[in-house]
């Protein structure tokens, strides 16, 4: 079941979803199941932004939305959060249909509980940086002092200490969005929801903040849904991948899944160019355990990439040990080589 | 690529001779015809004619005296108004002009002095230098010298506490009613129609119903210029409202902000570079509309101007009008640098020491001036005044130039002007209007053309026809004049990139002028009449031809050019095959935009004894009469809109064969 997270409680859980946009989006809940193909909307001029999306996001999970653009991942992250509202379906947030929330609870529940990160930064350009990342807690009613002690802090996590009273024009690109991160993280959020957000950026800088999204990750384990059309970005971060084609999500699964079994032609494309070794796991090649056995340790979980100067030095079977550091297998050297050398 | 070949070239330009010679021939036919023309439709019959201007007259006149809500006269409410707005007034007075007076005539004795004008010029000059910098701070002293010196200080610090209070008033209601208009769209296109005629309405037409509400005086002229600045400050807020980015107000939804939060700590934060641009538009039309309300009563340098021509003391005016000048050039850059510095995020220019530095400028030479009087008020007996030579030269031009200047007026009064404007006048109404509204179905479709045709009869019907076509006629030919001074000399700056920046400088301080400054060298060198009034429309008419002119050749797009010169061409080839052509539509704009200047400089021009619309607006305010005046104004508003329309028209539809010619 590629649609349900392995071994988490499930914390964000999608059912049905629809988001149609047109003259009569309104009438779109009448529509019978038949008249729902995207020929029969484009007739009447309706465009399925969001097609029936359905999937459960694991505590801590990071869940990344993939797709051309136009295919609607930022019209689906948006319906998460209720920025847009989803023409159908339900969304629970711990059990909670938000879609039935007022605005006063909802309100309640984006300030205190869900934090977004925007792909053009969307910074206030008359605050400075202490004053920016600063900004969701006196909304709140903070008191200045506190909400900049609280700023001062995160400025400091993402690197921008001795920036503080710059004021964004005085900021680079990456800068600025490390601002953006840190004022979604203020309230520290369970919920972590980021739209494309180094997608204006150059691509130094972008493998800079993709390291410090995983650093954040591992100091604080949050909810992540992130939305790129870069594959490369996909893979480094996910835990696992949606990958959506004209509003409609059509494979579900880790990056290694997608690689080794893409459910479609498209998905197949998709992954066309990623080198299998960049997804494969450890655990997927290893053979169970025979008793005790020497040999070098790796983890179950490492990609074979990741092992890649292990592998290729002599030696017997390297020893897989899983996340408690208990043997669980052994990897063959041969066959790790055979999958570091397909797809190059 | 495409515009070499020669399909793509002939489509276009085919059908336009056809259409221009239709026009012509039925131009000529109806010269020759009209006297053929049953009378009823050659002159207004008088059962067409419609009251309107007794209509408003009798209203304005039920809401003055007799209109009351409740036992509560409408009247008693404006007056109060009046008296509310004159608090504000006065007291801004008595800081920047009067100081505390107690008593009258010889008992006269000044309590506290007012800011002295040094204080003043050095605390803005301080604020100059931190916002632009060393060259605006120096501009912002000799203008102030300038105002001191030459005895101008106090109608000076009275035209700019009029301005003060009403930019702060349009500010405020500009905000409010863009804000309330950008938050329901329904109200958006309502807004912007009224702000079209708004803007088109001369700007003595304000005046009248406002006298009538709230007397005369001051707060009258405070109602009228606050009404005529507000619409570009509604404009601006609209507009900078809508560019803050979607993401940005998704921001505001995810952190939980309030509506009200929304608005002050996210939209207006983000929307201020535009709004900044937008006040500096509000500064600029209020000093405009101050100068001229000060003919209502309000004082100022706009008074001390009249009184000058008045007197035909033109050293006097010329010497107020500079004093206009430099207050308008100094209010402009200083808003202009407050716009810049917001949207390219300069920020943290004023600090607190300066705050302090500023104080004790402003306070240190007021406390002094009650020890030497002469920094309260520069004394009269030691005011320098250029006027004497400015008398002279207008003699000396006069004695030894007269015959050559003379000749030249009486010449195109004579066989330009007067023919022009007779042959104007002798057209049938019946003709005019048909013809207008078929040039507008040609060029925009029937909508226009039936646009069209309902304002100019709406000329018709107030019984206003006769002066509309005076109006017609000044305004065509101050455009020509504009225009063929303007255009070429833009054309030919374009093509010299180094001359762009001194020539945009001019241009930007030639538009900050108010109107009344550019009737004082009309007058001073031909005196009153129609030949003066057309110098000063055309000159004032002139800087939008020259910039659009620059800006026309400028799009035109690189890749043409380069195929022209592959092909060939020579440089006058290239000239009229290519860049004029693609040009076109701006250049159609630009003659768009000189067009709206002329007719809004006409109401001023009637200050030198026009006939034509501009001159009944005039006469019915120095009478009073508010119908007459309103009635006019909107035929003022319906040419322009019809100029508007038909031009508007021509440039969309040149652009359009650019387009296909480009495609
Ligand atoms: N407000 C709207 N009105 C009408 N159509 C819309 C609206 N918003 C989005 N769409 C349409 O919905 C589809 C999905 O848009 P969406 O912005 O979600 O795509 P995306 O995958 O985020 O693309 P990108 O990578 O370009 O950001 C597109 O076809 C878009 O044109
Ligand atoms: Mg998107």
């Amino acid at each position: 079941m590629p649609d349900t997270p392995v071994s988490r409680p499930v914390a964000i859980s999608a059912e049905g979803v629809w988001k149609v946009f047109g003259p009569d989006a309104a009438g779109f809940r009448a529509r019978p199941a038949g008249e729902r193909s995207p020929e029969a909307m484009a007739r009447d001029h309706l465009i399925g932004a969001v097609r029936d999306a359905g999937f459960q996001i694991g505590r801590g999970e990071v869940f990344v939305i993939m797709g051309l653009s136009g295919s609607g991942k930022s019209t689906l992250l948006r319906c998460l959060t209720r920025l847009i509202e989803p023409s159908e379906g339900r969304i629970l947030f711990d059990g909670q249909d938000i879609l039935t929330l007022g605005e006063k609870p909802l309100a309640e529940l984006r300030r205190k509980r869900m934090g977004m990160v925007f792909q053009h930064f969307a910074l206030l350009p008359n605050r400075t940086v202490l004053g920016n990342i600063a900004f969701p807690l006196e909304m709140q009613g903070m008191d200045r002092d506190r909400a900049e002690a609280r700023a001062r802090e995160l400025a400091e996590v993402v690197g921008l200490t001795g920036r503080e009273h710059r004021f964004p024009a005085e900021l680079s690109g990456g800068q600025q969005q490390r601002v953006g991160i840190a004022r979604s993280l203020t309230t520290d959020p369970e919920f972590w929801f980021l739209d494309e957000p180094f997608s204006a950026l150059d691509p130094l800088i972008r493998a800079d903040l993709q390291a410090e999204v995983q650093r954040l990750q591992q100091e604080h384990t949050r909810t992540t849904i992130f939305v790129t059309h870069d594959l490369d970005e996909a893979i480094r971060l996910a835990d696992r991948v949606a990958i959506m084609e004209n509003g409609r999500i059509v494979q579900i699964g880790t990056p290694e899944e997608l690689v080794t079994r893409p459910a479609t032609d498209y998905v197949r494309r998709f992954v066309a160019k990623v080198p299998p070794a960049r997804v494969i796991r450890v655990s997927s090649l290893m053979t169970p355990a025979e008793g005790d056995m020497a040999g070098e340790p790796v983890s179950a979980d490492a990609t074979i990439a990741e092992i890649a100067p292990r592998i290729v030095a002599p030696g017997g079977p390297l020893r897989v040990l899983d996340g408690q550091g208990r043997p669980v297998g052994a990897l063959d050297r041969q066959s790790a080589l055979q999958t570091l050398a397909s797809g190059i | 690529m495409a515009d070499v070949s020669p399909a793509a070239r002939q489509g276009a330009p085919a059908a336009r001779p056809w259409f221009g010679l239709l026009v012509a021939a039925g131009v000529l036919l109806l010269l020759i015809a009209a006297p053929l023309l049953p009378a009823v439709w050659r002159e207004v019959p008088a059962a067409l004619r419609l009251p309107l201007s007794d209509w408003i007259e009798g209203g304005m006149n039920w809401l003055a005296r007799d209109a009351a809500i409740g036992g509560l006269a409408f009247s008693d409410v404006t007056r109060a108004l009046a008296a509310a707005a004159q608090w504000p007034i006065e007291a801004l007075q008595v800081l920047l002009a009067e100081g505390w007076i107690h008593g009258a005539g010889f008992n006269k004795v000044q309590l506290v002095p007012p800011l002295s004008w040094l204080g003043i010029t050095l605390a803005t000059a301080l604020l100059a230098w931190r916002i632009s910098g060393r060259g605006l701070a120096v501009m912002t002293l000799v203008a102030g010298l300038y105002l001191a010196l030459f005895g101008l200080w106090t109608s000076a610090m009275t035209t700019l506490a009029s301005v003060l209070i009403c930019v702060v008033a349009a500010l405020v209601l500009g905000l409010a009613i863009g804000i309330r208009a950008h938050r329901s769209p329904g109200m958006e296109p309502a807004v912007r129609a009224v702000m079209n005629v708004m803007q088109t309405v001369p700007i003595f037409s304000y005046l009248l119903p406002t006298l009538l509400l709230f007397g005369y005086g001051p707060s009258a002229a405070l109602f009228a210029t606050v009404v005529y600045a507000l619409p570009p400050m509604v404009h601006a807020t609209v507009l900078a409202l809508r560019s803050v980015p979607p993401e940005t107000l998704e921001l505001a939804r995810m952190t939980g902000c309030s509506r009200r939060q929304t608005l002050w700590q996210v939209e207006l934060p983000v929307a201020l570079p535009r709004l900044a641009i937008g006040l500096n538009q509000v500064v600029m039309m209020t000093l405009n509309m101050v100068i001229i309300a000060s003919m209502i009563g309000a004082g100022g340098l706009g008074y001390d101007v009249l009184r000058a021509l008045r007197r035909l003391d033109f050293g006097a005016g010329f010497e107020a009008g500079m004093g206009i000048v430099a207050l308008a050039v100094v209010l402009d850059r200083l808003t202009q640098a407050a716009a810049r510095n917001q949207s390219i995020g300069r920020r943290r220019l004023w600090s607190r020491r300066d705050s302090l530095i500023a104080l004790a400028l402003l306070a240190v030479p007021t406390a002094l001036s009650y020890l030497l009087p002469a920094l309260a008020v520069w004394p009269k007996g030691l005011s320098l005044t250029s006027a004497p030579f400015w008398n002279a030269a207008v003699s000396f031009i006069n004695q030894n130039f007269f015959d050559p200047l003379e000749a030249i007026r009486t010449f195109m009064l004579l066989n330009v002007m007067n023919p022009f404007r007779d042959a104007l006048a002798a057209l049938p109404w019946s003709a005019a209007v048909a013809l207008l509204a078929l040039a507008g179905w040609r060029l925009g479709g029937w909508r226009v053309g039936g646009g069209i045709a309902a304002m100019a009869m709406f000329i018709v019907i107030t019984g206003y026809w006769l002066p509309a076509t005076g109006s017609v006629y000044l305004t065509l030919l101050a455009v020509a004049g504009a225009l063929a001074v303007g255009m070429p000399f833009g054309i030919w700056v374009s093509a010299r990139p180094r001359w762009h920046q001194p020539v945009q400088l001019l241009l930007d301080t030639l538009q900050t002028l108010p109107t009344l400054v550019y009737l004082l060298p009309a007058v001073m060198l031909f005196r009153n009449g129609d030949f003066s009034a057309l110098i000063a429309i055309s000159s004032y008419a002139v800087a939008p031809a020259i910039r659009y002119g620059i800006a026309g050749m400028a799009h035109v797009p690189s890749e043409r050019v380069e195929a022209a010169a592959m092909s060939g061409c020579s440089k006058w080839q290239t000239f009229v095959h290519i860049r004029l052509p693609a040009a076109l539509p701006t250049l159609l704009l630009g003659v768009n935009q000189t067009v709206m200047m002329a007719l809004s400089m006409l109401v001023i021009a009637a200050l030198v004894g026009t006939r034509e619309l501009g001159q009944e607006v005039f006469t019915a305010l120095s009478q009073g009469l508010p119908g007459p005046g309103i009635t006019a104004g909107l035929c003022v508003a319906c040419i322009a809109l019809i100029a508007d329309a038909l031009l508007k028209s021509g440039a969309a539809r040149a652009a359009r064969h650019q387009g296909e010619a480009h495609a």
